[in-house]
C-alpha cells in the first residue's frame, strides 16, 4: 500500500571502540612541544601515524588561540590526527578549527535538561503498545483490556487502567505507576510484576499507585 | 463529495450486515442518494439481507478488475428509492480486493451518491483494513459481551492509527457505537454487559441500542431491512440511529425491560 512504503535507512549510528589517546600540553611554546615529539616520533617511525589525538592542557597554564593552532598544524604535518580538545574554552578551539570531547573523565558532568513527558490524550485501545523511551508517560484517557502503555519513567493515567502498565522497563526502581482506576491485567516496575489475580481486590477499581519496596512491589490505595 | 460509513466489528456475528442494510435503507428513505457495498468477498450475505440476492449479475470484484463496468453491478432497491447494493462476490477471496481498485471504485460512486456504507468483513486482515481505510464515520457494532466488546475496542485502535484521514492527519474517522441484540432482562441478571459498561470501556459516542428482537431474524429471512419494518422494536431502534446520525436528538429507548400492565400496576 502506497501510504506503507517504509523509507529505507540512508544512514545507521553504530558504536565502536577506539582508542583516543591524550596529548597532554605542559609548555605554552608550541615549538617546544612539537620538538620533543620529534624526538620520541623518531624513536617509533610509523607508529603514530594517523593516530587520533585529543589535547588538553595543564590548568595553570596560559595558551593562547595562535599556540594552539600552531600545535595543531604542527601535528597534522607529523601525520597525527588531532580530533579535539578536552576542559578548553570551545572559544579557543574553534580557533585551532577543533571541536570539544564531551565525556572524557567523566569529571564534568553534562548539563541534564528534564526530558518531558509523552502525553497521550486518545483511548489507548486493545492491541496498541505505547513507549515512553526515556521519560515519563501522561495517559489522559483510559487504557483498554489488551493494551499496553511502557515508559522508562512514572506512568500515570488519567483513566481506568485495565491492560498492562509497565514502568522503570529499562531497570528505574523509582518509577511508579499511577492511575484513577486500577482494573489492570498486569503492573510492573522495573521488571517485577504482579497480575489482576494477585492483586487485593478491595483496590480493585479504585485509584491507586503501584511502586517498589523493598525490592517487592506495592500497590497503595491514593 | 459522499460521506463514506463503515460498518465495523472485529468480531463475526454480531450484526454488521444487518446494521448496514438497515442504516443505508434508513439513509435512503430519508432522502440521501445511498450505496451499501459488501465487502465480505466470499462470504456474500448482504444480498440476500436486502432481498436482491436473484438479481446478482456482477460484483465489486467485476468492478475491480474491469470485467464489468459500475452501472452493470449496482442493484437498485425495489422498495426504496435512491438505495443501491453493491454485491461482494461469493467464488473469490479477500485478495480479490486491491487497495487501488477499491479507491477508484469508491471515488465513482462518491460522484453519484451522498453516502456510502461499506459492510465490512469480520476479524482485522485485508478485507476490514479495506473497507475501513477510506471512511470518513464508523458505526461500531457491538454485542453485550466481554468477547465482541475487546474486538470492537481493538478495530478503534485501528480507525485511530490504519486509515487514511489518521495516516494523512486529518481530523480522526467519527466513531459511533452501535450496541445490538442487547436483551434487559439478561443485563439485570448480569449475563450481559450494561450499556454503561459498554459505553465506559469504549468511550465513544453512542448512537443507539438495538433490541433483541426476533424482527430481525424474521426480516433477514424476508430479505427485509428490518429498519422497513417500522412497527417493531428493531426497526424503530434502527430508525432512532440514523436519525441521531443525520443530527437529531433522540431519546435512547428499549435500555429497560419491557413491563406489562401488572408491572406497571405494581411498580406504580
Amino acid at each position: 500500500m502506497a501510504a506503507h512504503l517504509g523509507d529505507s535507512a540512508a544512514f545507521e549510528i553504530k558504536g565502536r571502540m577506539a582508542t583516543l589517546s591524550v596529548l597532554h600540553v605542559l609548555h605554552a611554546d608550541p615549538d617546544q612541544v612539537l620538538a620533543q615529539l620529534d624526538a620520541r616520533l623518531a624513536q617509533a617511525p610509523g607508529f603514530f601515524t594517523g593516530m587520533p589525538l585529543v589535547i588538553t592542557v595543564s590548568s595553570e597554564l596560559a595558551l593562547s588561540a595562535t599556540a594552539l593552532q600552531a600545535l595543531t598544524e604542527g601535528l597534522r604535518s607529523r601525520d597525527l590526527l588531532p580530533v579535539g580538545v578536552s576542559d578548553l574554552p570551545a572559544d579557543l578551539a574553534a580557533q585551532a578549527g577543533l571541536g570539544t570531547v564531551r565525556n572524557l573523565g567523566g569529571e564534568r558532568a553534562t548539563e541534564t535538561r528534564p526530558v518531558a513527558a509523552r502525553v497521550v490524550t486518545q483511548p489507548v485501545r486493545s492491541g496498541q503498545q505505547i513507549y515512553a523511551r526515556g521519560t515519563d508517560l501522561v495517559v489522559a484517557a483510559p487504557v483498554s483490556a489488551g493494551a499496553e502503555v511502557m515508559a522508562d519513567g512514572h506512568i500515570h493515567i488519567y483513566g481506568s487502567l485495565r491492560g498492562r502498565a509497565l514502568a522503570g522497563v529499562q531497570g528505574g526502581q523509582d518509577a511508579r505507576i499511577f492511575c484513577q482506576a486500577l482494573e489492570a491485567e498486569l503492573v510492573a516496575v522495573a521488571g517485577e510484576y504482579r497480575l489482576s489475580d494477585q492483586m487485593d481486590p478491595s483496590l480493585r477499581g479504585s485509584a491507586a499507585m503501584v511502586s517498589l519496596q523493598g525490592g517487592a512491589l506495592a500497590v497503595t490505595p491514593l | 463529495m459522499a460521506r463514506i460509513v463503515v460498518v465495523t466489528s472485529g468480531k463475526g456475528g454480531v450484526g454488521k450486515t444487518t446494521t448496514s442494510a438497515a442504516f443505508a435503507a434508513g439513509l435512503a428513505k430519508a432522502g440521501y442518494r445511498t450505496v451499501v457495498i459488501d465487502f465480505d468477498v466470499g462470504l456474500r450475505n448482504l444480498d440476500l439481507i436486502m432481498g436482491c440476492e436473484r438479481r446478482v449479475v456482477y460484483d465489486f470484484v467485476n468492478v475491480i478488475n474491469g470485467e464489468a463496468n459500475l452501472s452493470q453491478a449496482l442493484i437498485r432497491d425495489k422498495r426504496v428509492d435512491g438505495l443501491e447494493i453493491l454485491p461482494a462476490s461469493q467464488t473469490r477471496d479477500k485478495d480479490a480486493l486491491t487497495f487501488d481498485g477499491v479507491q477508484l471504485v469508491l471515488e465513482a460512486l462518491a460522484q453519484t451518491h451522498d453516502y456510502i456504507v461499506c459492510d465490512s468483513p469480520a476479524g482485522i486482515e485485508r478485507g476490514a483494513h479495506l473497507a475501513m481505510y477510506f471512511a470518513d464515520d464508523a458505526l461500531v457494532v457491538t454485542n453485550p459481551e466481554v468477547s465482541s466488546v475487546r474486538d470492537s475496542d481493538r478495530v478503534l485502535g485501528l480507525l485511530a492509527s490504519k486509515t487514511r484521514r489518521a495516516e494523512q492527519d486529518e481530523a480522526p474517522v467519527t466513531e459511533h457505537l452501535v450496541v445490538t441484540r442487547y436483551a434487559p432482562s439478561r443485563v439485570g441478571k448480569g449475563e450481559m454487559l450494561s450499556v454503561e459498561d459498554i459505553h465506559d470501556i469504549l468511550s465513544i459516542d453512542l448512537l443507539g441500542v438495538i433490541p433483541e428482537s426476533p424482527a430481525v431474524l424474521n426480516a433477514s429471512n424476508a430479505g427485509i431491512p428490518v429498519i422497513l419494518e417500522d412497527k417493531t422494536d428493531a426497526g424503530q431502534a434502527y430508525d432512532d440511529v440514523v436519525a441521531r446520525y443525520l443530527g437529531e436528538t433522540r431519546e435512547h429507548r428499549f435500555l429497560s425491560e419491557k413491563k406489562g400492565l401488572f408491572g406497571r400496576l405494581l411498580k406504580g
